[in-house]
């Protein structure tokens, strides 16, 4: 801890200011979205039953594709965490793929992926190409990346050690894992659901390009801005992108408050 | 050779490490060969990072050796999961289950190997109060000191009556007073079960206070020591 001396020397003092700056414009560049918008107008945009339908689809997509991320990020965050294997630097490398790549482009990968012949088998059964189902994997492909990222980052902070002393008294690794470790990181299993369904929400260029943007079908919050947006329909675009932040905001009260739970 | 016991226990075994080898880089473990006679307090010493926590751990059967064998008794248990050795491990910072309860942690290791309710509650009852631990039973992990979980953990590593106890560094993070209180209870709880314990430390003090047979590891070999 410094001492009150410390906290007030010039150095601490700058820091505070860069960082109390970069806060001002964050709540400037929120206010002035706020206060361009009435409580009218966002009555109004949600009384559309476009905007309706976006609104339940992307709750729905989300948290399925949360769900999903959650069910590949406990696996693979604990492999990437315990595990010692040639190539893993790459296997973690080509993970991060997802989270570098322009989210366009990853729509397009998709697009193109399900014109080849594998895709087309999938296609047989379920069809993902503007449809509901792309949604959710245009969704999962980026959400799940940062669901792996924040469950090995879980599992990096949690010692091995308890695992190790319940298979000497007598569980598998598997038992060991499922009684010991998975209850000790469910803060991180919340946080990693949380984030990749927040990043879903904000989800747009890949499902753009992979589901389509038509209303009453492949339609989720994003696209509804966009849409109302290239119609001119500055208000409707403004309400549906407060109701964003505030979901977005409710978010991360959930992930700090859980965190702070410890 | 066992005292009149405070707690139940099993009939104990030795410890012998024959030609042992392990590699993991450059750090190697090579013919490492050793006994740990039946009902002795064994204490291994040697500086960081010479490999005393791998061999334990071999021992464990949470890491495989390349070559060699480990015997508990007569068995040959180089093969053997980690529970089917018949071993207590107790680690250094104790190493206690996070979301579980001091009860929940001592009865583990019967509830895994599901015996009846009846016979989990009361050898938690009997090492609670054999360890000074019965009124923390409902306790987290969280909420007890250090000396406290170490107690638990010593709890935890004997609910399933192991032939051998295997303890790494169990004090070296307690202050000097807790640490002569827990060493004189490893070695009554060793005695008065007649367990074979192995016991890695840093410490003189605690090797003079606890072995009756002390080794020596250096350069990859166990040596016994006076």
């Amino acid at each position: 801890m410094s001492s009150p001396r410390q906290r007030l020397s010039p150095f601490w003092v700058s820091l505070g200011v860069v960082a109390g700056l970069y806060l001002l414009f964050l709540v400037a560049m929120l206010t002035a979205t706020a206060s361009y918008s009435s409580p009218e107008d966002l009555l109004k945009a949600l009384g559309k039953r476009e905007i309706q339908h976006s609104i339940v689809l992307s709750l729905i997509t989300c948290t399925i594709t949360a769900l999903l991320a959650l069910l590949l990020a406990v696996p693979v965050g604990y492999l990437l965490a315990r595990a010692r294997f040639p190539g893993k630097h790459w296997l973690e490398a080509a993970l991060d793929i997802p989270i570098v790549l322009p989210p366009m482009v990853m729509g397009l990968c998709l697009l193109i992926l399900f014109q080849t012949p594998f895709g087309q088998f999938v296609e047989g059964f379920v069809p993902f190409t503007y449809t509901v189902f792309g949604v959710v994997l245009a969704q999962f492909t980026i959400g799940a990346a940062f669901a792996v990222r924040t469950m090995r980052h879980t599992f990096d902070h949690l010692s091995a050690r308890p695992e190790d002393v319940a298979m000497t008294l007598g569980c598998t690794r598997a038992q060991a894992v499922w009684l010991v470790t998975l209850p000790a990181a469910r803060r991180g299993m919340f946080a990693a659901a949380s984030v990749a369904w927040a990043r879903s929400l904000g989800e747009f260029g890949p499902i753009l390009v992979f589901a389509g943007a038509t209303r009453m079908k492949t339609e989720v919050l994003p696209t509804t801005v966009w849409l109302e947006l290239s119609v001119g329909n500055l208000e409707a675009a403004v309400a549906v992108s407060l109701l964003m932040v505030v979901c977005a905001m409710l978010v991360l009260a959930a992930v700090k408050w859980v965190g702070e739970e410890v | 050779m066992s005292e009149p016991s405070a707690v139940s226990g099993q009939s104990s075994a030795g410890i012998r490490f024959d030609n042992l080898s392990w590699h993991a880089g450059t750090f190697r473990l090579e013919g490492v060969s050793f006994s740990v006679p039946t009902g002795s307090y064994a204490v291994l010493m040697g500086r960081t990072g010479c490999g005393k926590t791998t061999l334990l751990e071999i021992l464990c059967g949470l890491r495989q050796p390349s070559g060699g064998r480990v015997l508990i008794g007569e068995r040959d248990v180089t093969g053997l999961p980690p529970g089917e050795r018949g071993i207590g491990y107790v680690p250094q910072d104790g190493a206690m289950f996070p979301t579980m309860t001091v009860r929940e942690q001592i009865g583990f290791a019967l509830a895994i190997r599901r015996r009846p309710e009846v016979e989990i509650v009361a050898r938690v009852k009997e090492l609670g109060e054999h360890l000074g631990v019965a009124h923390l039973l409902d306790r987290f992990p969280q909420h007890l000191s250090g000396g406290e979980r170490q107690r638990v953990a010593l709890g935890r590593a004997l609910a399933a009556k192991p032939s051998v106890l295997l303890l790494d560094e169990p004090l070296s993070a307690l202050d000097e007073e807790l640490r002569d209180e827990l060493a004189a209870l490893l070695k009554r709880v060793q005695r008065d079960l007649g367990l074979t314990a192995l016991h890695i430390t840093h410490s003189r003090h605690e090797a003079a206070q606890l072995a009756d047979v002390m080794f020596r590891m250096e350069a990859g070999r166990v040596t016994e020591s006076r």
